[in-house]
C-alpha cells in the first residue's frame, strides 16, 4: 500500500529491451501469449522453446531470472485448478505411485498451467522493461481508443495520490488507539472507505475544473508525434519465432 | 487602457441558495499584481472560478482585457485566465510533467515544434525544464506546485490567478515561487491569507470578506491597518512589521 505500488514493476535500466518504443513491446507481448495459447498442449518441445525465447527476452532486458521467478507467484492462485484437474476430470486413469490420475486431465492441467506461466513470464518482461506511461504511450500508438489510454493514465497518476490519502486515514485511525483484529471492528475502516470514495468523487470534480480551466472541451488531445523507427519492429521476430514452433507443433 | 479584469457588480448564488458574492467591483489594470485577501469562506475561490467562466454571474459582468466572459467566448477567455488551483494534485493529471503542460496549449490548437517549445518556455520559466519526462508523484510537493504555474503559462496567458499559492509550501519553496513569480511579465492576482506573501508580491490588495470587497489598496497600508486586518479576521504572522518589511 505504500507510495509507488503502482509502479513497482518497473525496473528502471537501460538495455536495449528498455530503449524499445513501448509500441513494439506491447504488440510483441501480445502476439506472443497468442502464439503460446494456439501450440497443441502435447507439444511439450514447443512450450520449451516458447519458454526459451520469454527468458531469453527477460535477460537482453537485464532482469534476473531469480526476479523472474518471483513475480511468478502471482499466478499461484490461478493455477491452483490446474493442479485440481489431474485428480478430478474423468477418462482413462494412469497409476502413478499410490495416486491414480486422470490422463486427460493432466494434459488438462499441463495446458494451463504451461500456457497461463509462459503468457505470465511474457507480461512480467513487460512491465519490468516498460514503465506505465510508456505503457499508456504504446496502446494509444497501437491505437487503442483515446478513451480506454485517458482513463488508465487517469488511474496511474491518481493511484499513488489515493493510496497516500488512504495511508494517511489509516495512520489517523491507529493513532487514535484503532487496532482492529476481528470482523466486528471493521466498521471504522468501512467508514475511511466510504470517506475515501467521496473525497476521490470531490477531487474529480476539481481535477475536471483544472481541465476545464485550460480549455478542456470533452476530448484529450492526442500529444504523441512520435514515429516508430521501423527497426524496433523487429522485436516482432519474437512472435513470429512463436508462430512458427505453434506450427511446426500441428503440423508435427 | 483597456483593464486586464474588470468585474461590475458581480454577484452569485450557488444552487442551494448560499450568497457567495454581493456585487464585487474590482478592476485590475494590464501588468498590476493584486492581492486578494480573505479569510476562509470569504468568497475568494468563488470569485476567482468567475474570471474564466467555471462560475457564471448571477448578476454582473465579468471582463478579461476588454473581451466579457460569456459562453460564447469561454476559448479565449480561458486562454487569456490561466488559474492555478490550490492542490497541484488537482491541476497535474497527465502521466509525466511534460504531457501536463502540453495540455492547455494542445487545447487551444498547437501541434508539433510549437508545442514543444511552447512546453519548454514554461518549464524554463518555472526552472523544472529537467523534469519534464517525470511523473508527478516523483516530484517534491513545491516542483509540483511551479509545474502547476508551468501548465496554465504554457498557454501565454493575459492574467495568471493563484489560488492559495502558499499553503503547504515550505519556506524555501515559498521563496522559489516568488522567484518565478517576480520576473514573469504578466498581470497577476494572487488569492491568499499569506500576507507577508502578498506584501512581497504584490504592491496592491484587496480583501474580500462575506461576498464583498470591503477594502482597496496599497498592500503596505492595508496591512498596518490593525483594526482593518482583525475586523475580517486576518492576522499577520507574530512579530511581523509590515511597516518595517521592505523587500
Amino acid at each position: 500500500m505504500g507510495a509507488g505500488h503502482a509502479h513497482a514493476l518497473y525496473r528502471p535500466g537501460t538495455s536495449p529491451l528498455h530503449r524499445i518504443a513501448p509500441e513494439c513491446k506491447i504488440a510483441a507481448t501480445l502476439l506472443f501469449v497468442l502464439a503460446v495459447v494456439a501450440t497443441p498442449r502435447e507439444a511439450i518441445w514447443a512450450f520449451a522453446l516458447h519458454a526459451a525465447l520469454v527468458i531469453g527476452a527477460g535477460r537482453i532486458g537485464d532482469l534476473p531470472l531469480t526476479v523472474m521467478a518471483r513475480r511468478l507467484v502471482i499466478e499461484v492462485p490461478f493455477v491452483a485448478f490446474a493442479f485440481l484437474l489431474p485428480f478430478i476430470a474423468g477418462g482413462p486413469r494412469i497409476d502413478v505411485g499410490p495416486l491414480s490420475l486422470s490422463e486427460s486431465g493432466l494434459w488438462g492441467g499441463w495446458n494451463i498451467l504451461a500456457k497461463a506461466t509462459i503468457g505470465l513470464l511474457a507480461t512480467v518482461v513487460l512491465a519490468s522493461t516498460t514503465d506505465l506511461p510508456g505503457l499508456v504511450r504504446g496502446m494509444e500508438r497501437l491505437r487503442v481508443p483515446r478513451v480506454f489510454t485517458a482513463v488508465a493514465g487517469f488511474m496511474i497518476r491518481y493511484a499513488d495520490v489515493i493510496t497516500g490519502e488512504l495511508r494517511r486515514m489509516s495512520v489517523a485511525r491507529r493513532s487514535r488507539g484503532h487496532d482492529p483484529r476481528w470482523l466486528w471492528q471493521a466498521r471504522a475502516i468501512a467508514s475511511s472507505a466510504g470517506a475515501l470514495f467521496v473525497r476521490c468523487f470531490e477531487r474529480g470534480e476539481r481535477v475536471h475544473l483544472a481541465m476545464l480551466s485550460r480549455g478542456y472541451t470533452g476530448t484529450l488531445p492526442a500529444l504523441d508525434k512520435h514515429r516508430t523507427p521501423p527497426a524496433e519492429w523487429l522485436t516482432l521476430a519474437l512472435p513470429v519465432v512463436a508462430a512458427g514452433v505453434a506450427t511446426a507443433a500441428w503440423v508435427a | 487602457m483597456t483593464p486586464a479584469l474588470e468585474l461590475r457588480s458581480v454577484a452569485f448564488a450557488y444552487p442551494g441558495g448560499h450568497q457567495a458574492l454581493f456585487g464585487i467591483d474590482l478592476t485590475v489594470a494590464a501588468g498590476e499584481r493584486v492581492a486578494l485577501l480573505g479569510p476562509n469562506g470569504a468568497g475568494k475561490t468563488t470569485l476567482v472560478l468567475h474570471l474564466n467562466g467555471i462560475l457564471t454571474a448571477g448578476h454582473g459582468a465579468v471582463a478579461v482585457s476588454g473581451l466579457p466572459v460569456t459562453k460564447a467566448n469561454l476559448r479565449e477567455i480561458r486562454r487569456r485566465v490561466g488559474l492555478v488551483f490550490q492542490d497541484p494534485d488537482d491541476q497535474l493529471f497527465m502521466p509525466t510533467v511534460r504531457d501536463d503542460v502540453a495540455f492547455g496549449p494542445a487545447n487551444l490548437g498547437l501541434r508539433g515544434d510549437e508545442l514543444d517549445a511552447r512546453v519548454h518556455e514554461a518549464l524554463v520559466a518555472v526552472g523544472m525544464e529537467d523534469h519534464a519526462d517525470r511523473p508527478p508523484h516523483h516530484l517534491s510537493f513545491g516542483q509540483r506546485r511551479r509545474v502547476a504555474v508551468a501548465t496554465v503559462l504554457a498557454m501565454r496567458p493575459d492574467v495568471l490567478v493563484l489560488d492559495e499559492p502558499t499553503s503547504n509550501l515550505d519556506p524555501a519553496s515559498r521563496r522559489e515561487l516568488r522567484e518565478v513569480l517576480e520576473p514573469l511579465a504578466v498581470t497577476i492576482l494572487v488569492v491568499t491569507h499569506d500576507l507577508p506573501f502578498a506584501l512581497e508580491v504584490c504592491p496592491r490588495s484587496a480583501i474580500l470578506d462575506g461576498g464583498t470587497i470591503v477594502a482597496d489598496g496599497p498592500t503596505g497600508e492595508l496591512l498596518a491597518d490593525d483594526d482593518l486586518l482583525r475586523a475580517h479576521r486576518l492576522e499577520l504572522p507574530f512579530g511581523f512589521d509590515p511597516r518595517a518589511a521592505r523587500r
